[in-house]
């Protein structure tokens, strides 16, 4: 069959490309390697540095435990690649199935994955994020300023926005005796991923450990001093925060841009591709030569009612990239769908935070072991009368077992006794989602996109 | 060497941070902070740890990964 000789030649001497050179980027290198790819293999990524790991950068490098320019991945093999690093992509042609790149250079291709990620948003205000002082978190860069600033002894730190990072952020200052303000817009830390039940907790967590907690209240300004540096926060309730650090963590933007014009389906909420990682057009056509994979795909999971998923999670990234590589090389009975029952964990005031499934879609929680007051407890998420979430506290062995009761469909509420049941987890109560529709710091998942059940076509523009 | 730990899998069993307690430390009871690079000498504390994880969750360069040419292909 002719299609089987052209893979394999693609296998044997075709040309892959990978923009993105991080987590997903790499393990998709090595995937295609240690599955036979014998061709030659480009990976392309904006920043200078080889693949390293980002979660570390909030976590153990703020907590002093290791160095924000020393969290290169380990590699699992050797991936014999042409590495264009420190260069960003800037345009797709694919009808020429090349990659344009920011430097005038092109690169041809056979298969593309792409893998860009997403960066965190900027404060709005841009003469105030230029002041000295404030700060992101994403990029090893961005971690290495923020590092050297925090060993020099701030006064104060001021962090906008309560959701992961910011929480890890503000738990790492209070590690190393430094005052810190969080200010969120929402009525509790964590809301837009775990619901206000669990949210409470997290409140109850940081002010106990000597946060300062402001939620309900936007920053509604920074202000410098006369050389330039940022002296203190104005928040909606009229009050102002004097600080020399501000980090703002506001969630993150999709790597996309640079798709702008070129026919694929990619937008300010990531790049739509099928259960197989094939990337869609802007008519809602699957390519066969174009893959995303990571942060920046969204992918639709029958497990959850046929939803575009598209997750910032660590090992979606990894199991994803798996995938797409796998089926970049693989006739089309040899592919696999990407299924991967979504899982997260965060580390902040000690305590070890982890989730399974799609705690947004729940409407009901219930605390099936274990207490809140306790910060030790484990929480079922309730759709639709089936189980699909978790969360844990301090509790994170049980959580294998909670994912079984997702991919198997479980009732909600579950139906037998569990260990360590107190009186609050007799019943569910209500989840405590915020309105989707209203602007709060980027939940961890995003729910996008339309199930079968409600056909609706809504044509979202790359630039909004 | 370069590590990294899977945190997903991890269940915070401690065993890496009795083996090699330079590199693994607990924060709080289950949670477990790490550096990302370790110095050669912790080459053999790091590979009983490695060894040790009950859930397997420790990825190290040269432990257990595939070897890697002289040079690396990294820029």
């Amino acid at each position: 069959m002719p299609g089987e000789d052209s893979l394999e030649r693609l296998r044997r001497e075709g040309r892959i490309v990978i923009v993105g050179a991080s987590l997903a980027g790499l393990r998709a290198a090595e995937t295609l390697r240690a599955e036979g790819f014998g061709g030659s293999l480009t990976l392309i990524g904006d920043e200078p540095y080889e693949p390293y790991d980002r979660p570390p950068l909030s976590k153990a490098v703020l907590l002093g435990k290791a160095s924000a320019d020393h969290t290169e991945l380990p590699r699992l093999r050797a991936v014999d690649a042409t590495w264009r690093l420190g260069v960003a992509a800037s345009g797709l042609d694919m009808a020429g199935r090349r990659v344009r790149l920011a430097d005038g250079g092109e690169v041809p291709y056979d298969r593309l994955l792409i893998a860009t990620g997403v960066r965190a948003r900027p404060w709005p205000k841009e003469a105030e994020a230029q002041l000295d002082g404030v700060f992101v978190l994403r990029t090893r860069d961005d971690a290495v300023k923020l590092e050297r600033r925090m060993k020099i002894g701030p006064r104060r730190v001021f962090v906008i926005g309560a959701g992961f990072t910011g929480s890890e952020i503000a738990s790492a200052c209070r590690d190393q005796g430094i005052e810190v303000t969080v200010a969120e817009r929402a009525d509790a830390p964590l809301v837009g991923a775990l619901g206000g039940v669990v949210g409470a907790v997290a409140a109850d967590m940081q002010r106990e450990n000597g946060v300062d907690l402001r939620t309900g209240v936007m920053v509604t300004g920074l202000e410098g001093d006369s050389t330039g540096r940022v002296r203190a926060a104005h928040l909606s309730d009229g009050s102002v925060v004097e600080t020399d650090v501000v980090v703002v963590s506001l969630g993150a933007t999709r790597n996309t841009e640079w798709l702008a014009g070129s026919g694929l389906g990619a937008g300010p909420r990531g790049i739509a591709c099928d259960a197989g990682c094939r990337a869609f057009d802007f008519r809602g056509i699957v390519t066969d030569d174009v893959y995303a994979a990571g942060d920046v795909a969204r992918s639709p999971n029958p497990l959850f009612g046929y939803q575009f998923l598209s997750l910032e999670h660590w090992g979606n990234a990894v199991a994803q990239a798996e995938v797409a590589a796998h089926n970049m090389i693989s006739a089309g009975a040899d592919r696999r769908p990407h299924m991967w029952v979504p899982a997260f964990w965060s580390s902040q005031f000690g305590v070890n935070i982890k989730s399974v499934g799609v705690p947004s879609m729940g409407d009901e929680i219930m605390i099936t072991q274990g207490s809140l007051a306790e910060r030790r407890f484990t929480g079922v998420y309730g759709y639709q009368g089936r189980v699909i979430a978790a969360v844990s506290f301090d509790n994170t062995r049980w959580l294998e077992f909670y994912q079984r009761l997702i991919e198997t469909g479980a009732p909600f509420p579950p139906e037998f006794e569990t260990v360590d049941r107190r009186p609050e987890g007799r019943q569910p109560v209500p989840a405590d989602f915020p309105d989707p529709s209203l602007p709060t710091h980027g939940p961890t998942v995003t729910l996008s996109g339309y199930s079968p059940g409600d056909r609706q076509l809504v044509f979202t523009p790359a630039h909004p | 060497m370069r590590l990294v730990v899977d945190l997903n899998k991890c269940q915070g069993y401690a065993q890496c941070a009795f083996l090699a307690p330079d590199v693994f430390t607990m924060h709080g009871e289950e949670s477990l902070v790490y550096s990302p690079r370790a110095d050669e000498a912790q080459r053999e504390k790091v590979a009983r740890a490695v060894a040790a994880c009950p859930v397997q969750a420790i990825t190290a360069e040269g432990l257990n990964t595939e070897p890697l040419p002289e040079v690396s292909d990294a820029r």
